[in-house]
C-alpha cells in the first residue's frame, strides 16, 4: 500500500530505502522520536516555545502535553488525508488541520485549567505555527500509513515534552529553588558561611538560551559517544543513527545550514 | 509612543518572547540577509495586523465565531504572504530578488502570527495595533542585526569542538538578551 501512496515529487532516494527499513518497526519509530531524533534536542524544532515556556517544569509538562495531542491528532488524520490533498496546496490544507486540533486544545485548557491558561497564553494559539508539528506532517505523515503516523506523533511529542520538562526543571530548580512549585531544600540555606540564593538569571528570557545550548551540547557528546560504540560493535550497523526524515526535508526551516554546521541532522 | 519604544527594547519578539527564534538564528549569519529578512518580516506583520484586526472585530466577534481566530489568522498569513511575493515580484524585481526565499519562511515565522494575536490579546485599538506590530518588526530587525554582528565576530573564533554550530550561537543569543534586560526601567522613566 506504501508504495502508491508515497509522493514522487518531493522523496529521494535515501529517504525512501529509509522509509523501507523503518516502515514497519513501531519499536524504531518510538525510539526515534524519544532519542535519537529527538525534536529537540537533535533535530532542533519548535525552539520557539521550547524557550519560552519552560520557565517552570509545571508549564513545560502541560505545553508538553498539548504538543503531543496535536502531534498525534494531526499526524493521524493527515495520514488518512494524504491521498486527498493535492500536493500543491498540501501546506495550507496541513496547517488548516493543525489549527483545528490547536482550537481543541485551547478550549479544554481554558475551560479546565484557566490559571495554566494565562501561563502559556498565546503559546498554545502558536503550536499553529511550531515547526516540530509541521515537519513532521510533511515529512512522515504525508508518506505513511495512519497507525504509524500516529504513534510518531506520540514518540515525537513525548521526546519534545522531555526535553521541555527537562529544560523547565533546570531553570526552575536554579533560577526559582523549586521543581513543580516544591521548594528545594538546599536553597536559602547557609553552607561556608554563604547563603545559597537561587539565581534569577536562569529564569530570565537569556537563561533560556544559555540551558538550551548548553543541552544541545550535551546531546551531541552523548550522541557521538553512543555513535562510537556501535562502530566498535560492528561494522554492519553503522549506518548514520540520524538520517534523513527529519528537517531538512522540510524546506520551510531556515536553519539547515546552522544545523551541518553543529552535526545536527 | 510608550507602545512603539516598548514593543522595540522592552517587549523584544525575539529576546524577550521568544517568537520567530527559528528566523533569527537561521538567517543572522551575515548582515546582509537579516537585512532582507527584517525587512520582509516588517511589511508582512504590517500588512497582516491591518488585515487580521477589522476581521477580528467586524467579522469573528458580531458572528460570536472568535474561537475559529487561531484558523482564520494562520490562513489570513499565508494567503497573504503569497500575495505580497507575487505583488513584489511585480512591481519591483530588485527587491524582490533580495528578499527572496525569505518571503515564504514568513509563514512559519511565530513572530507574525504572535504580533497579530498579541494585539487583539492585549486589546488595543487599531492604531495601537499598528503601532505595536511596527515596533515589534522593528524590534525583530534590531536583534536580528545586532546578532548578526556578534555571530560574524564568532565566525572566526576558535570555539572548542563540542559548542561549535549551534550551542555557541545559542550562548551569543543569551548574552545579547542579557543587554536588552538593560532597557527594562527604561520605557517608563522616558515617558513618564
Amino acid at each position: 500500500m506504501s508504495e502508491n501512496m508515497a509522493d514522487k515529487t518531493y522523496l529521494s532516494p535515501e529517504q525512501r530505502s529509509e522509509e523501507k527499513r523503518k516502515l514497519n518497526a513501531p519499536m524504531r519509530i518510538l525510539l526515534d522520536g524519544v532519542l535519537f531524533e529527538n525534536p529537540a534536542l537533535r533535530l532542533i524544532l519548535g525552539t520557539c516555545p521550547l524557550l519560552a515556556i519552560t520557565i517552570s517544569a509545571k508549564s513545560s509538562f502541560f505545553m508538553g502535553l498539548a504538543v503531543i495531542f496535536v502531534l498525534v491528532g494531526s499526524e493521524f488524520i493527515i495520514s488518512l488525508l494524504k491521498n486527498m490533498i493535492p500536493p500543491k496546496v498540501r501546506i495550507p490544507a496541513f496547517i488548516t488541520i493543525i489549527a483545528a486540533f490547536v482550537t481543541i486544545v485551547e478550549f479544554v485548557i481554558s475551560a479546565y485549567l484557566p490559571a495554566l491558561n494565562d501561563s502559556l497564553s498565546i503559546y498554545i494559539q502558536l503550536i499553529v505555527v511550531n515547526c516540530v508539528v509541521l515537519a513532521r506532517a510533511e515529512a512522515f505523515a504525508s508518506k505513511r500509513p495512519a497507525h504509524f503516523a500516529a504513534l510518531d506523533g506520540f514518540s515525537m511529542g513525548v521526546g519534545f515534552m522531555l526535553a521541555l520538562v527537562l529544560i523547565g526543571s533546570i531553570r526552575e530548580i536554579v533560577g526559582a529553588g523549586t521543581i513543580f512549585d516544591i521548594g528545594i531544600p538546599i536553597f536559602g540555606k547557609t553552607i561556608f558561611g554563604e547563603v545559597i540564593e537561587p539565581i534569577a538569571f536562569f529564569t530570565s528570557s537569556p537563561g533560556g538560551f544559555f540551558v538550551y545550548g548548553l543541552l544541545i551540547c550535551l546531546s551531541q557528546v552523548v550522541m557521538r559517544q553512543i555513535e562510537k560504540n556501535r562502530k566498535h560493535k560492528t561494522n554492519a550497523l553503522n549506518q548514520p543513527i540520524t538520517s534523513g526524515s527529519g528537517c531538512s526535508s522540510c524546506g520551510a526551516c531556515p536553519m539547515a545550514d546552522l544545523k551541518a554546521e553543529s552535526g545536527v541532522k | 509612543m510608550i507602545i512603539l519604544f516598548s514593543a522595540i527594547l522592552v517587549e523584544n519578539f525575539v529576546l524577550n518572547k521568544f517568537l520567530g527564534i527559528c528566523a533569527f538564528l537561521g538567517v543572522s549569519k551575515s548582515i546582509k540577509p537579516a537585512m532582507s529578512m527584517s525587512a520582509a518580516v516588517i511589511i508582512v506583520m504590517l500588512v497582516s495586523t491591518a488585515i487580521t484586526w477589522p476581521i477580528q472585530y467586524y467579522i469573528l466577534v458580531p458572528l460570536k465565531i472568535e474561537f475559529l481566530q487561531t484558523m482564520v489568522f494562520i490562513l489570513i498569513i499565508a494567503a497573504l504572504v503569497q500575495m505580497i511575493e507575487m505583488v513584489i515580484r511585480k512591481i519591483s524585481p530588485a527587491l524582490y530578488k533580495a528578499l527572496g526565499i525569505y518571503l515564504p519562511l514568513i509563514t512559519t515565522n511565530c513572530a507574525v502570527l504572535g504580533a497579530t494575536i498579541l494585539n487583539i490579546t492585549a486589546d488595543y485599538s487599531f492604531a495601537e495595533s499598528m503601532v505595536n506590530s511596527l515596533g515589534a518588526g522593528i524590534g525583530f530587525g534590531l536583534a536580528l542585526f545586532l546578532f548578526s554582528g556578534v555571530r560574524s565576530r564568532l565566525e572566526k573564533t576558535d570555539v572548542p569542538d563540542t559548542l561549535k554550530g549551534l550551542p555557541i550561537t545559542l550562548i551569543a543569543a543569551s548574552l545579547v538578551a542579557v543587554s536588552f534586560g538593560g532597557f527594562a526601567g527604561i520605557i517608563e522613566n522616558l515617558f513618564k
